[in-house]
């Protein structure tokens, strides 16, 4: 009876270790809004990434629709190359459509957000993005500012 | 006292340190594998993890649960200055993953399991229990040590586990419901920036190490102590104090290892 009692309380704290992993999982990781869904790749070169990092989002008109899954360096071309995962309901962006760095508020992260064209064609799996702006990079308005003022 | 008896003195408490970590690792190494005549069956693993683990769900759950709510109503005068409330959720999370959580729960742990640990060994080495096993050919370290070692190497991540899920929880509670932060921001950004890999299962990894640390501490104090009352309660004390500085000192080590990037 005792013995049964021990084994019950035991199978329980086990059982609710795995809930609370299973909840650090997905309620506080995240873990499934990764794995889940089918999604295809675009990809985009920028002058200056200025701190978009992997795992960042790609949204349009404010509303995430996919997360950036690599970030490197093209050595041909010395600019920066950026894969995304764009969600396969999002299948719709047209040929001509603008990918920009933006900045969520003044100090937050860096995501990158989408602008559709106007052209009839569709972007497909590996398609490059090739309307892109880069990061506005604080230390480089404050020096043209400067710059400006000096000549004027 | 003269000088010179000072300094042999400090030598000898020297040797001695060393010497018992020489048997502290000896006692770790023949009781961590299972077996051998008389040895524990998989019921006393049991009976261990219920009493290591399960009697220190009431203190984990509080505790885990109230440093949640201080760091949400810490967090949030500060970031509030920044006008970045937003992240709380994110820092709260963090902050219990990858540090308060398991060390947290390793000195809790060593105040309430590792602490009991050392007075019931040491209580059975003054009764006498673990000669009377020797002479019934039962090695006591198979016996009683391994179970407890096993136990607390298994109860302590759970622990931990628990320990920051009710924090972040807390945080919740306190970040949405009393201070009025956006609940999809507490959560969306918590999401965005919290990783399985780098920051949840590293954090158990930790706990498991500190699980392993204060057990062995816990048990080899026991076990080692001198079997009088006096010397059981000296062994008690020195388990919470070995335990608790051996945790904080690991926990930097790991931390520059696996996060710091050094």
């Amino acid at each position: 009876m005792r013995m049964r009692f021990v084994e019950l309380t035991v199978g329980s704290f086990m059982v609710m270790g795995i809930i609370a992993l299973v909840l650090m999982a997905f309620r506080v990781s995240g873990l499934s809004s990764q794995t889940s869904s089918n999604t295809y790749v675009l990809k985009a070169r920028f002058e200056n990434l200025a701190g978009l990092t992997e795992r960042a989002k790609v949204s349009m008109s404010g509303v995430t629709i996919g997360r950036v899954t690599k970030v490197y360096l093209d050595p041909e071309w010395y600019s920066a190359v950026v894969e995304m995962e764009i969600d396969e309901s999002m299948s719709t962006l047209t040929l001509d459509t603008s990918a920009s760095i933006l900045t969520a508020g003044l100090l937050g992260e860096k995501y990158i957000g989408l602008t559709v064209g106007a052209e009839d064609e569709f972007l497909e799996d590996g398609d490059w993005i090739e309307d892109t702006q880069s990061a506005l990079v604080l230390e480089e308005l404050i020096g043209r500012f400067l710059f400006n003022k000096a000549e004027g | 006292m003269t000088m010179f008896d000072r300094y042999l003195a400090f030598g000898r408490r020297g040797v001695e340190a060393i010497q018992s970590l020489g048997r502290a690792t000896l006692l770790l190494f023949h009781s961590s594998a299972w077996g051998g005549p008389g040895s524990a069956g998989f019921s006393d693993l049991i009976k261990q993890i219920h009493s290591v683990g399960v009697r220190s769900l009431s203190i984990i759950l509080v505790a885990g649960f109230f440093v949640g709510m201080v760091l949400g109503l810490q967090g949030y005068t500060i970031l509030s200055d920044f006008g970045s409330e937003a992240a709380l959720g994110t820092m709260v999370s963090l902050t219990l993953l990858r540090e308060l959580g398991p060390v947290m729960t390793a000195l809790l742990f060593a105040g309430r399991a590792g602490s009991a640990l050392t007075a019931e060994i040491g209580l059975m080495k003054a009764t006498e229990q673990l000669s009377a096993m020797e002479m019934m050919g039962v090695d006591p370290l198979k016996r009683v040590i391994t179970p407890r070692l096993w136990a607390g190497l298994i109860a302590m991540p759970v622990l931990a586990l628990l320990f920051s899920t009710v924090g972040i929880w807390g945080g919740a509670f306190v970040a949405v419901d009393m201070l009025g932060i956006d609940e999809g921001a507490y959560w969306g950004n918590m999401q965005a920036s919290v990783d399985f890999y780098e920051d949840v299962v590293k954090g158990i990894i930790k706990s498991v190490v500190f699980g392993l640390v204060v057990t062995w501490i816990a048990v080899f104090q026991g076990y080692d102590s001198i079997p009088t009352s006096e010397g059981i309660g000296k062994a008690t004390t020195q388990t919470v104090v070995i335990s608790s500085l051996a945790v904080l000192g690991l926990d930097f080590v790991l931390t520059a290892v696996m996060l710091g990037g050094v």
